[in-house]
């Protein structure tokens, strides 16, 4: 054996062609159904929020990097775009446009490059940049209207659901909940759409089902059980709100999700349950963007308590 | 000369919440207005100054089991007189205040200024270094306040700075937006002090 042609290096050995961009554009691909659903029902509004939240994401993105923490500027990886696309659909279509570029900045300076850039966020910037929206302009975040070109103001499903607004309207059909002809956030309605993109993100081995599927089972069990065990509420509570969004785009987002697979399941499980208790006994109708909040800052506490057994390793004797 | 090094000494090189962050409930807690942030920090020196004062004079007395005990004992009796006095002269103040004036007793400040400095010198330093140190206190309360009440309200002193038009950024006004302007109010003198060393 000649061991001098043998070079002897570190792993990983065999690397996959799949970089952080390729993941960010499967991201993208799976969330346009539902953006263009938005766009549809929602019009043009829908575009010009999206187009801002989008651009002031990137641009805040590279003048932090390129100027503030003087680091290699990593636009290209679309990860900014990517969280400005998730901004727009946490607001709704009315939002102004001013207000919607600062949420991209605070996601983009303060929640993702003040700690430490693309992997090291302990929470999720778009939910983050949501939840300093909704809390700095409660108005403007809750200022829904019905799909349709005449902007009519109106109470999202869930808002209805839970009598905090005058029930003035009937609740729209289950079917209509489905497909998102709703009013909400521009991208939370569409439920179907966002089941598609979330295929697509599972076949493309993006994301496990671990966290969605576990997310949306608890939140219907609960509401099954809870409701007096009435399949219809049961169904209305999954399909309505930003459930789908949340689970499929929000809770799965790799830096501030656990990493093993019983942890995912726990994630889950966990965000079901805080959006629940909100749902039913909280002040707001909806909770899906507190409870991935809330639950992204228990993750490292669950991938700790959640270490796999090493393979081939021993079970401690007792 | 060495007087002076000891009153600045607390105002910018030990800023007892921007460097040593000591004192952190009160700074998050009642910087919501500069009126606010600039009547805690009155009651601040005031205490400061009284228990530095008392704790120096009283130190060869003080059996050292029993200190802490003991000194705990002289700040919440000038501080029963700051509350006293405020809710006879400044009722809005205290309303204001609340429970965060009886609460500067546990002020660690207050306390670490007594065990770190009082304990060990003369009574002139010792009203130099409260008078210092309750100075810088209250300069980073002014500092975070302003920024708070200028984003979360659109206000300076209670007075509308830019008109009708102006969406206050509210959630300055409340914690999550006190935790965000100390933090960034740290970094901002950790980079300014950093180029003063090289």
């Amino acid at each position: 054996m000649e061991l001098g042609r043998f070079l002897v290096s570190p792993a990983p050995h065999i690397r996959s062609g799949e970089s952080t961009q390729r993941i960010m554009l499967d991201v993208i691909i799976a969330l346009l159904p539902a953006m263009i659903a938005g766009v549809w029902f929602f019009g043009i509004n829908a575009i010009l929020v999206t187009a801002v939240a989008v651009v002031a994401a990137v641009a805040s993105e590279a003048v932090m990097q390129k100027y503030v923490l003087k680091r290699p500027v990593t636009v290209s990886d679309l990860s900014a775009a990517v969280t400005g696309i998730l901004i727009a659909f946490n607001v709704p279509a009315t939002l102004p446009l001013w207000m919607v570029a600062l949420g991209s900045i605070f996601a983009i300076v303060i929640v993702k490059q003040c700690f430490g850039g693309l992997g090291n966020n302990f929470i999720n910037p778009a939910l983050a940049a949501r939840a300093f929206l909704l809390t700095s302009f409660a108005g403007d975040m809750t200022n829904w209207v019905a799909p349709g070109a005449d902007a009519v103001a109106a109470a999202t499903p869930l808002g209805l659901v839970k009598g905090a607004e005058a029930a003035t309207q009937a609740l729209p059909s289950l079917m209509d909940l489905f497909i998102g002809n709703v009013p909400g956030c521009i991208g939370e309605t569409s439920a179907a759409l966002l089941l598609l993109g979330g295929l697509y993100l599972v076949y493309r081995g993006v994301i496990s089902i671990r966290i969605p599927a576990s997310f949306i089972a608890t939140v219907a069990v609960l509401t099954f059980l809870m409701g007096g065990f009435d399949a219809s509420l049961a169904a209305y509570h999954v399909f309505a709100g930003g459930l789908f969004l949340g689970a499929i785009f929000m809770a799965t987002d790799y830096s501030s999700s656990p990493m093993t697979p019983m942890g995912q399941i726990i994630m889950g499980i966990g965000c079901g349950l805080i959006t629940v208790v909100i749902r039913f006994f909280g002040a707001l109708p909806e909770g899906v963007s507190y409870s991935i909040l809330l639950m992204n800052v228990a993750t490292p506490l669950i991938d700790k308590f959640t270490i796999p057994k090493k393979f081939g390793g021993v079970k401690k004797s007792a | 000369m060495k007087l002076w090094k000891t009153f600045f000494n607390g105002i910018i090189v030990e800023n007892p919440a921007l460097r040593l962050v000591l004192g952190m409930c009160p700074l998050l807690a009642v910087t919501t207005s500069i009126q606010a942030g600039i009547g805690m920090g009155a009651a601040v020196i005031f205490v400061l100054l009284g228990s530095n004062l008392f704790i120096s004079l009283i130190k060869k007395i003080v059996p050292g089991e029993v200190r802490i005990p003991i000194y705990i004992v002289v700040i919440a009796t000038f501080v029963t007189m700051v509350q006293l006095f405020v809710k006879a002269f400044a009722p809005v103040l205290d309303k204001q205040l609340g429970i965060f004036i009886p609460l500067i007793v546990v002020n660690c400040v207050i306390l670490a200024r007594a065990e770190a400095f009082a304990s060990k010198n003369k009574a002139v330093p010792s009203i130099l270094d409260g008078l210092g140190m309750g100075l810088g206190f209250t300069l980073a309360l002014v500092i975070v306040s302003s920024i708070r009440e200028i984003l979360g309200a659109g206000t300076f002193f209670g007075i509308s700075l830019f008109g009708e038009a102006y969406k206050p950024l509210l959630i300055m006004i409340l914690p999550p937006g006190g935790f965000m302007v100390l933090g960034f109010t740290i970094a901002a003198v950790n980079k300014l002090t950093e180029k003063k060393k090289s």
